[in-house]
């Protein structure tokens, strides 16, 4: 069971329901809630968790079930952040670096391209080196940042999940980064949403690959 | 709490508003960064570092500066 968390703003829950639900049982995880067993992976959704008020992602740490989700996750559960739920876990230090408004100070809304770049960790095992994923973007605060020191440490341990294809950064990222993970490999952050690329009606079902990785993480880690 | 982003980190509001300025006949103005003004009432403001550090600011992007005003009402002038 895959639960997807549900905060006062978030509004790709569902979508993330969905997509998961496609590979895995699924259900969301109202923001109160602190009991996580039964679940085999949690995804943190994208939205605009309490307004997005004072930095993206900020408030909604300090909520009941992120404590929860931060005790699975260190006890090597797998956890997935797409967009906003990608800033929330770097809010909450659960992953490195921070995100910061676009370069453009405009809301992005298109597809992109991102590159599989060989990282540490159970995702890896559905995602793997060079692969390339073509999954939309929307969002107004998506520049990813990390110090240069962090950023030699996070290249030296594998833990840029993905860039951006090649001349397609959208936002200012440093070194185009689109996603990391952390030390262990079983938190995974991106700002692109794979849950709405999972049927080629909407242009890809590059996207699945990443809610199969997370649903297969747990035997991965254990292989 | 004034809340500022770091030295080094490109800040498009403040750029975008550097920009706006000539159009309206100011000239001569340079580096503007845009940062953030947090007023509170602490009973302690012993608190206030961690407050800022594990809140109002994220140390990783930005600087913070804490500025105290013992008078509630506001005329006691601030102090660092």
């Amino acid at each position: 069971m895959i639960g997807v968390l549900q905060f006062p703003g978030s509004c790709d829950e569902r979508d993330a329901v969905a997509a998961a639900g496609l590979v895995a049982d699924a259900r969301l995880l109202w923001q109160e809630e602190t009991n996580l067993s039964g679940l085999d992976g949690v995804i943190v959704p994208g939205g605009f968790s309490y307004g997005d008020y004072l930095r993206a992602g900020a408030i909604a740490r300090f909520s009941p079930a992120m404590e929860a989700v931060a005790r699975f996750a260190a006890e090597g559960g797998p956890v997935l952040g797409i967009c906003n739920g990608f800033q929330v876990l770097c809010e909450a230090g659960m992953l490195p670096g921070a995100l910061l408004p676009n370069e453009s100070l405009r809301f992005i809304c298109r597809q992109v391209e991102l590159v599989a770049q060989g990282f540490v960790g159970p995702f890896a095992a559905e995602l793997e080196k060079g692969r390339r994923l073509s999954i939309p973007i929307k969002h107004m605060s998506g520049r990813y940042f990390a110090p240069d020191d962090q950023l030699d440490r996070l290249e030296a341990n594998g833990q840029i999940a993905f860039r951006y294809a090649l001349g397609q950064n959208p936002n200012g990222s440093v070194g185009d980064i689109a996603g990391v993970v952390n030390e262990d490999g079983n938190v995974l952050g991106l700002m692109p949403h794979p849950e709405h690329a999972v049927d080629p009606l909407t242009g890809s079902d590059d996207g699945l690959a990443l809610f199969r990785a997370l649903v297969r993480a747990p035997q991965a880690a254990a292989a | 709490m004034l809340i500022r982003p770091k030295e080094g980190i490109l800040d498009p509001q403040g750029k975008a508003v550097e920009r706006a300025l000539p159009a309206l006949g100011f000239e001569g103005i340079h580096d503007v960064r845009v940062g953030r003004l947090v007023e509170l009432e602490v009973d302690d403001p012993a608190k206030l570092d961690s407050l800022s550090e594990k809140l109002l600011a994220n140390p990783l992007i930005e600087d913070y500066e804490i500025v105290l005003d013992e008078a509630p009402s506001g005329n006691g002038g601030g102090r660092k």
